[in-house]
């Protein structure tokens, strides 16, 4: 199995991670390696196993829907790279 | 034991003595572990970051407990946490530049219950970036140094938090095990390291890595003291949502369990092809003291161990992918120079924040997950592991616990590994499969080979960390590789 570099790309892309250009045939060596790691799976008979999602096979404890916490938005915003008024500032989104 | 100058030759258990006794206070020990850490971690860089100032502040609260009476067998000891635990006030980097300038709102569960028992955080140890690692060579600070040989690695992820308390900087430091994070820098620093069942310690404020195989747990020099700081730390928390409600027994206390007639499996795979001759043989002089105590041997078979190194590379990189996806650059962390656009913003904040093992993982992550692949891939590996996990669930039928070399080698050199990813994620092959099943697994110092320590691996049922205890305890009192200490440290 083996990620030629326009498909590291384009995962890349789904990711949403700039890689370095220089470096993306080493990536894609190296995924390539990795898949193909991971490829002996496919020799190993699986059907009518139930996957398993859950180490102990419990399903997650649900609370009711109600408020919990308080409101902690400056403590929160103050390690924010940038806020202004309560928001997060991003680049422009919309024109 | 006696006086300032040796304190760091003892274990919690002396220096909880000590401290109850008066020989010294907290706040001295305190200072000697600072003094210590100032001059020896130099050469092995296993913390990023000291907290000076607080420790001693909480070390002259912890002697004011003791004054007042309300002193536990932790008030007033020091320890390190693994830089994955958030804590309030004091930057938690995980090892990456995306969290070089992050100080996290709250403390995670862990720091918090162990602060509650008294003990004194004195800095955040190095780790390999995001824990994905077996070298501590992914971290962003730069690699960790083996205390017993400081051209080789300490294991990983928990690198910084071994090698610490494998040099008698600490005597106690937390980590965190997913793939054997815990228990590989055990085994390669010599000492002592346990991960509870999934679920038994909370994951609350633990920076998530793979939410289904992450468990936090401890290092300490014996079992002895492992029992004390686990039983501090774990419990139901019910700000995870993953937390098991079921009591916390009193490892401390039953700790004095013989070894007579306890049923001990050796599972065959981990002592085929590619385990070192002088692992093997301080791994069979270890299974012998067990047998020389009255333990019953009986070889079992776990047919489908090797499946767990390709079945963990997917669901690992799969939810580490969907984790690390927080990452952002809007609400915390590293965010790129001058973006151009949103998703320039987030391309180039994850590109120039994430190291490259990291950035490998979400990659792999993301398209295993992706459409048409997930089937082949994720939901295949579910199967695998739902396999893996079986195998055990089947081997706990006719024995008590499992038994075998944590790692097939010693400490490997730095730099030997670094360019190639699938032999390091090689070097996880006899811890992995505990994390897939759920299991509770341990490392205990177990001699030496060539030089370098050799770690025996405990493998218990769920929720036997009591049973891995004691028998660690049992063994532990009938040999001294615990208390071997790397020389020329001074």
């Amino acid at each position: 199995m083996s990620l030629t570099p326009e498909e590291v790309k384009a995962v890349a892309h789904l990711a949403r991670l700039a890689l370095d250009a220089q470096r993306i045939p080493e990536y894609s060596r190296d995924l390539s390696r990795i898949l193909d790691l991971v490829e002996q799976m496919q020799a190993v008979d699986t059907d009518g196993i139930e996957p398993m999602a859950h180490p102990l096979d419990m399903a997650q404890r649900l609370r009711p829907d109600e408020v919990s916490e308080g409101d902690q938005r400056e403590c929160f915003q103050a390690i924010a790279p940038a806020v202004e008024d309560g928001v997060y500032l991003v680049p422009r989104v919309i024109e | 034991m006696s006086g300032a100058d040796s304190m760091h030759e003892s274990g919690i258990s002396d220096l909880s003595r000590g401290l109850a006794q008066g020989e010294y206070s907290s706040e001295e020990l305190t200072r000697a572990v600072l003094e210590r850490i100032a001059r020896l971690d130099k050469n092995l860089n296993s913390f990023i970051t000291l907290d000076t100032e607080r420790a001693l502040a909480a070390a002259r609260l912890a002697d004011k407990r003791r004054g007042d009476g309300e002193a536990g067998p932790l008030t007033g000891i020091p320890l390190a946490h693994k830089d994955i635990f958030c804590t309030e006030g004091l930057r938690t980097s995980c090892g990456s530049r995306m969290l070089d300038n992050f100080t996290a709102p709250y403390d995670a569960t862990v720091v918090e219950r162990l602060a509650d028992a008294g003990m004194v955080t004195v800095g955040k140890t190095n780790m390999d970036e995001f824990a994905m690692g077996s070298s501590n060579e992914t971290s962003y600070y730069g690699p960790v140094k083996n205390p017993w040989d400081t051209s080789r690695v300490p294991g990983g992820s928990s690198g910084g938090s071994a090698a610490a308390v494998a040099a008698r900087l600490v005597p106690a430091a937390t980590g965190t095990d997913t793939g054997g994070s815990i228990r590989q820098p055990a085994a390669l620093c010599g000492i002592t390291g346990i991960k509870p069942t999934y679920g038994r310690v909370s994951r609350w404020g633990m920076i998530a890595f793979a939410s289904s195989l992450d468990q936090g747990g401890v290092f300490a020099r014996s079992a002895e003291d492992a029992a004390l700081v686990l039983g501090a730390m774990a419990g139901f928390d019910e700000r995870d949502s993953t937390s098991v409600e079921q009591a916390v027994p009193d490892y401390a206390a039953g700790l004095e369990q013989p070894l007579k007639g306890l049923k001990v499996g050796l599972p065959k795979e981990f002592f085929g092809e590619g385990l070192d001759d002088g692992v093997r043989a301080a791994v069979d002089a270890a299974i012998a003291v067990l047998k020389d105590q009255g333990a019953e041997l009986r070889e079992v078979s776990l047919p489908n161990l090797g499946l767990s190194v390709p079945t963990y590379y997917v669901i690992a990189p799969a939810e580490c992918s969907s984790n690390l996806s927080r990452y952002d650059g809007v609400r915390f962390g590293y965010r790129c120079d001058n973006p151009r656009d949103l998703e320039d913003m987030y391309k180039r904040s994850r590109g120039e924040g994430f190291g490259v093992e990291v950035q490998r993982r979400i990659l792999v992550g993301t398209y295993a997950l992706s459409a048409g692949y997930y089937d082949a891939y994720y939901l295949k590996a579910q199967q695998c592991r739902r396999l893996i996990s079986e195998d055990f669930r089947k081997v706990f039928e006719d024995v008590d616990i499992l038994v075998g070399p944590t790692s097939p080698e010693t400490a490997f050199g730095l730099g030997e590994r670094a360019d190639d990813p699938v032999k390091m994620y090689l070097s996880d092959i006899n811890t992995l499969a505990v994390n897939l099943a759920g299991l509770p697994g341990m490392s205990i110092p177990a001699g030496f080979a060539a030089g370098l320590p050799v770690g025996l691996q405990l493998i218990g049922n769920y929720f036997d960390e009591g049973r891995l205890l004691s028998v660690a305890h049992q063994y532990q009192q009938h040999t001294d590789w615990h208390r071997r200490a790397p020389e020329g440290l001074a």
